[in-house]
């Protein structure tokens, strides 16, 4: 492998439905901020059916360039012809990096497609920098510089870890949704746009999608959210959630939970915060009734103002708010919600 | 029908986590469990040996100690436990991990393999698409329902906002969600059995069509930069109010900063 072939920095654009997913944009703005440093460009990849009119999307938010990977067969997920393309773009493109959104389609794709290039895959990275690796001088190795170097949490959030590939390219990541900023939306910027399609022959590696079953929802996805009114445990019942909604209601938030209250049936998993949940950074997250287990902290605690409400005081999640207050939150849930109220009414 | 489960064994970060007196992890203090996904994986094995028949082995790649996953898999039910140890394959990426296990899974017969869609200690979700990958056949992760008709399978594929059913015909990789069942017990005549049981023990030699330069830290293309442990972020302050004196004292803040 000459590495030196291998120039630019790729992401690949998910979309769902032919709405481009928001990990696309935020993977185009940091794409942009590592190129820079690179003096390369942003190439978005882009693999569905009919999908060509998401280029200019795609522009506006970033991107240098555009390859559009469209065909029948891409018309929804499904590993093996995303795989087959999105490997065909690393073979005839050769991007130095290549970042892929860690969600339920991307940890699919992207240790596929790792495999099938023989390159290495850092999974679900909250950070990436370009650096030295080794970052301190060995006596006797190579210090190789301008790597991508990854950063991800392991060990249930327990540890953090730097990781490099510096043999082989792309350098693979996945990063996680919600963590890495998008840009400011450009009407009108342009992008080159490229199309490409390595051709699909149907085998047994393509599965056949037999049924799409929607989860009927209404509500907004807790990652775009400002405010969150996140419950836990201590919550106690699922009607108690009512006390949370009218908060979130009152100050214009959206209500989220823990791993036990999903665990417990009381709410859906799309509302859950944490290492196996989604990680959330709102203007503000209210604790309620969480006791802060390091899964649940590994998902919120980028969150510029925690407020926990929690009988308990020895609970860890005091270790991570801003404002900690020991107390029922039965008691004081809804005198605040009130309170909130004739503030805004108020003004 | 043959089917193959891949487990690890893990230390329980829920809950059981220790910390040195300077505040890193105290591993060594730490309990090793069966990795939740991987024992959903081999529950979802067992009940097709329970309806089908099927014949289940249990592959771990790991340290001598891994074997007392095998051993719990097989006192689970578990017809035949397989470690695989070389000191050759320590300090293995997820590359190296998958091309170690499809290394030695290609001495098996298999319709199906299961493996956990993620360990808790790595969390990464790639060494079972990565299996596939290495072995040719197709691949369903994040299974939440699994079921055989005929010559196929048909999973429930989870999504974040949907999920898919799909059909695959088999050999397929299948990688399991924690959620896709309640794991048995052991029985106490099958951990009895279990702990009489042959374990089957295989080295670097036993892997079929696998280079060495694909094993262990040498052929892993991930490296390690730097690791630490997480430097949370300080405590605030935490107050010990009346219910009126909270609310006070948080619409304060909330004022203080703009919120409302």
């Amino acid at each position: 492998m000459n590495l030196e072939e291998y120039k630019g920095v790729f992401v690949f654009a998910q979309q769902v439905d032919n709405k481009v997913s928001g990990i696309a944009l935020e993977l185009i703005g940091e794409g942009k901020r590592l190129a820079e440093k690179l003096s390369a460009e942003v190439t978005a990849v882009l693999v569905g059916s009919d999908v060509k009119g998401l280029a200019d999307e795609l522009a506006a938010y970033g991107a240098d360039r555009v390859i559009v990977v469209d065909d029948p067969e891409l018309k929804e997920y499904r590993t093996e012809p995303y795989a087959h393309a999105l490997a065909s773009v690393i073979n005839k493109y050769k991007p130095e990096i290549l970042l892929v959104g860690a969600t339920a389609i991307g940890r699919d794709l992207g240790p596929r497609v790792s495999a099938r290039v023989h390159t290495g895959l850092t999974a679900d990275c909250t950070s990436l920098e370009i650096g030295d690796f080794p970052i301190n001088p060995i006596p006797g190795k190579e210090q190789k510089h301008n790597q991508l170097l990854m950063t991800r949490p392991a060990f249930g959030g327990n540890t953090i870890a730097t990781i490099a590939c510096p043999d082989f390219r792309p350098q693979m990541a996945t990063v996680r949704p919600g963590v890495m900023q998008k840009l400011e939306k450009k009407e009108g910027a342009k992008a080159v746009i490229e199309e490409f399609n390595p051709g699909f022959t149907p085998d047994s590696k393509y599965v056949e999608i037999v049924d799409i079953v929607k989860n009927i929802t209404d509500t907004v996805d807790i990652m775009d959210a400002k405010i969150l009114v996140s419950g836990g445990r201590g919550v106690g019942s699922p009607e108690n959630f009512k006390i949370l909604e009218d908060l979130a209601e009152a100050i214009g938030g959206t209500v989220s939970c823990s791993r036990a209250v999903v665990d417990a049936g009381w709410k859906r998993k799309d509302l859950q915060v944490g290492q196996t949940g989604k990680t959330v950074r709102p203007n503000v997250y209210f604790a309620i009734g969480i006791s802060g287990a390091i899964q649940h902290l590994a998902g919120m605690e980028e969150s510029d103002i925690i407020i926990a409400i929690n009988k308990d005081e020895t609970a860890p999640i005091f270790d991570v708010a801003d404002y900690g207050v020991v107390g029922d939150l039965n008691k004081i849930v809804p005198m605040l919600t009130e309170q909130i109220k004739a503030a805004v009414a108020n003004k | 029908m043959k089917v193959v489960v891949c487990v690890k064994q893990v230390p329980d970060t829920k809950g059981g986590v220790k910390f040195n007196p300077d505040g890193t992890l105290d591993r060594a203090a730490m309990l090793t469990i069966m990795n939740p996904d991987d024992k959903a994986g081999l529950e979802a094995a067992l009940r097709l040996k329970d309806q089908y028949g099927a014949e289940v082995t249990v592959v771990t790649m790991g340290l001598p100690k891994a074997e007392e996953v095998l051993r719990e898999a097989l006192a689970m039910g578990a017809d035949k436990g397989i470690l695989v140890t070389d000191r050759v394959l320590g300090g293995a990426d997820t590359w190296a991990t998958s091309q170690t296990l499809a290394g030695a899974i290609r001495n098996l017969e298999y319709d199906l393999i299961i493996t956990g869609r993620q360990a808790i200690d790595g969390d990464t979700a790639q060494v079972g698409p990565q299996i596939s990958e290495h072995l040719g056949i197709p691949v369903i992760s994040y299974a939440q329902n699994i079921k055989i008709e005929g010559d196929s399978v048909i999973v429930e594929r989870q999504y974040d906002d949907r999920y898919h059913v799909l059909k695959a015909k088999m050999p397929c990789l299948i990688t399991a969600l924690a959620e896709l069942n309640e794991p048995r017990y052991m029985t106490p005549g099958g951990i009895f059995d279990a702990y009489k049981a042959e374990i089957t023990t295989w080295g670097r030699a036993d892997l079929k069509d696998v280079d060495d330069s694909n094993l262990g830290l040498k052929g892993s293309p991930t490296q390690i930069a730097r690791a630490s442990d997480k430097v949370r972020k300080g405590q605030g302050e935490k107050v010990n109010l009346d219910a009126a004196e909270s609310v006070d004292y948080i619409m304060n803040k909330l004022q203080e900063k703009h919120v409302i």
